[in-house]
């Protein structure tokens, strides 16, 4: 399925032409684990096995714990205090899906950096892009749900502040959340069927993930200069990539092993370490914590969501032309989904038509500056709703739009991009010398 | 069919358009059931009405309970929170963020003035006394605290809402003043909620 040529599959005993004649699905897999993939990738690139890690960590773990967890609001809390006390390494199993769930997010947003610093999002990788960005979202809804779970303060509060996001939308908000939660409160129907939905996501997110690996086979790799492959004949695409098995796979691993150290280390000595105390209070209906904050990996949006109150100029405007329909409420949620939005768009905001950003003098700054944003947005959503921080919040909000609606556009018209590679081999050659002889790969 | 050719074509695009329709109505048919299940159930919908006791609510305390899964306050105010209310009023309703008194008893374009937000005070009681309304603020609904914020009032720990000690917003993100429920007096000391 892949657009670089390369040797295929060829069925060679009786027992696999029986096979191949009837279902191709070795030839599928060789296709897909033999991918001709440049070698020049860097160690920004191997987040994408990390990610397929924690899928199937997040799936195995989540499918033991079910089989101990209870989803009713007398019982939650306590069967979750089960787990941890009585069920056997019940509390590991815990501990591992918890600090899962950040690892993926750890992973997933390095990984989506990394590819709106290369360019990994440019034509023809487009729709790689926007599955990833809805492999994102799926994440998130996953992530969310699954926090609600042990039924403790913070998941019964972020439920009911998440889902009073979809009660801001003009005229139909209120029915929708009401439909949303199954009662005009976030209650035993509501922790229900988050229970089902979180189930259920990880296999839709596996499915995505096909398509994902589908969509960027069919083009090919994107790699850190953005040169594509040379894809005239098979003697000329050898020269720029390396099969997937075992070169990158090892690679990968390796990676994966290293990043697992740390990881353990988290799970092991402070697997509490990114979760929050107040999740250890068993939920209560009448009484809000001091500070509701969201896991980490939701603080940049949560900053976004806060940031536009109805003090700033931009909120009244949009309040004054459509006529108040678009209230501060409901332009916080448009702002937080605009957020995301502005990254999907990203294929098409982007003008340049240069791929990586090693060759675009201007554009490094402003992505060092986006990087910056993120962190700065981050801890701004972890910061309480008031001055300096509603004023910080504004500003590093309105930078993360002006990122891709602004100077995106604009720096493909005026940057003057440097000097690239002619081909991935002569890149990879300026930094490892001449290719030899154990380079090339073994047939 | 044999004798029909020109109609041949009509006919099928009938039948085509009429086998399409049904399939369009019974995909709906299908898929109506499973997003209506998300809707509240009957014991969730089942109309909750709800007594409370507050004989024991001293003036210048609250009561939170509650009602249809969200809290209710019940404030018994002092004369000087009456006072400071109806000083507030005094800056007129039209320089509040949210100008309608939200109050479930009266219309819905009732102005938001202190005396349209409070409960009618039981007999021997100044008026004003007592404020009844949702304990869910109007931005994302967690619960504000009481005797906080930069009005009196209530203020969210949230995003930072203020409310007065009417319970209408003032400052902060959210939209709209607390909601009045549908509240009465049933007797002297009893307020039936729903």
């Amino acid at each position: 399925m892949s657009g670089i040529p390369h040797d295929h599959y060829e069925p060679k005993t009786n027992g696999e032409k029986w096979l191949n004649s009837r279902l191709p699905i070795v030839g599928l897999l060789y296709d897909t684990l033999m991918i001709p993939t440049p070698k020049n990738l860097n160690w920004w690139w191997i987040w994408g096995i990390v990610l397929a890690f924690c899928l199937a960590l997040q799936i195995v773990t989540g499918i033991v714990l079910v089989m101990h967890y209870t989803p009713h609001v007398d019982l939650a809390f306590a069967s979750i205090e089960h787990i941890m006390r009585n069920v056997n390494g019940g509390y590991m199993l815990r501990y591992i899906h918890m600090n899962g769930a950040s690892l993926f997010f750890v992973a997933v947003y390095i990984h989506i950096f990394r590819g709106l610093f290369y360019g990994s999002y440019k034509a023809p990788r487009e729709i790689t892009w926007i599955i990833g960005m809805l492999i994102y979202l799926m994440m998130m809804g996953t992530a969310f749900m699954g926090y609600v779970l042990p039924w403790g303060q913070m998941s019964f509060w972020g439920a009911t502040v998440i889902t009073g996001l979809f009660g801001a939308i003009p005229f139909v908000g209120e029915a929708i959340q009401t439909w949303l939660l199954g009662g005009p409160a976030v209650d035993n129907a509501t922790l229900n069927r988050f229970f089902s939905l979180h189930y259920l996501l990880p296999f839709v997110i596996a499915a995505l993930v096909i398509v994902h690996i589908w969509a960027f086979h069919t083009t090919g790799n994107n790699n850190p200069t953005g040169v594509d492959v040379r894809k005239g004949s098979k003697a000329e695409a050898e020269k720029d990539t390396l099969p997937f098995w075992p070169y990158f796979v090892i690679k990968d691993l390796f990676a994966l092993a290293v990043i697992l150290v740390v990881f353990w280390a988290i799970v092991g000595y402070m697997p509490n370490y990114l979760g929050h105390p107040d999740n250890y209070i068993e939920a209560n209906p009448l009484v809000t914590p001091a500070h509701i904050v969201p896991e980490w990996y939701f603080l940049p949006f949560y900053a976004i969501l806060r940031a536009f109150t109805g003090e700033v100029w931009v909120v009244q405007f949009a309040s004054f032309i459509t006529g108040g329909i678009v209230d501060a409420k409901f332009f916080g949620v448009l702002a937080m989904f605009g957020a995301i939005l502005a990254m999907a768009l990203a294929p098409w905001l982007d003008t340049s038509t240069v791929r990586s950003g090693k060759y675009r003098p201007m554009f490094k700054w402003w992505f060092y500056l986006l990087i910056v944003d993120f962190f700065a947005l981050m801890w701004l959503g972890a910061m309480p709703a008031e001055e300096p921080y509603a004023t910080f919040s504004l500003i590093a909000s309105a930078y993360w739009f002006a990122y891709f609606f602004v100077i995106l556009p604009i720096l493909g018209v005026i940057e003057k991009p440097e000097a690239q590679p002619e081909t991935i081999e002569e890149d990879f050659n300026a930094h490892y010398g001449k290719a030899d002889a154990d380079a090339t790969p073994a047939e | 069919m044999s004798h029909a050719e020109d109609h041949e074509g009509t006919r099928r695009d009938f039948l085509y358009y009429v086998a399409g329709g049904a399939g369009v109505v019974a995909t709906g048919a299908a898929v109506w059931p499973l997003v209506n299940q998300m809707n509240p159930s009957a014991d969730v919908q089942a109309l909750s009405s709800i007594r409370q006791d507050v004989s024991g609510v001293e003036p210048g305390t609250q009561l939170t309970v509650k009602w249809l899964g969200k809290p209710v306050f019940i404030r018994h105010r002092t004369g000087a929170e009456i006072q400071e209310a109806q000083e507030q009023d005094a800056e007129g309703v039209d320089a509040l963020p949210d100008p309608l008194a939200r109050n479930f008893n009266l219309n819905a374009d009732a102005p938001a003035t202190d005396a349209n937000r409070v409960l009618p005070s039981p007999e021997g009681e100044a008026p004003g006394a007592w404020i009844v309304q949702m304990g869910v603020c109007t931005h994302l609904g967690c619960v504000p605290l009481g005797d906080a914020g930069d009005f009196g009032g209530w203020f969210c720990p949230c995003h930072g809402s203020h409310y007065d000690l009417s319970g209408r917003i003032r400052k902060g993100p959210a939209p709209e003043n607390l909601p009045i429920p549908p509240v009465e007096w049933v007797d002297a000391t009893t307020i039936k909620l729903g």
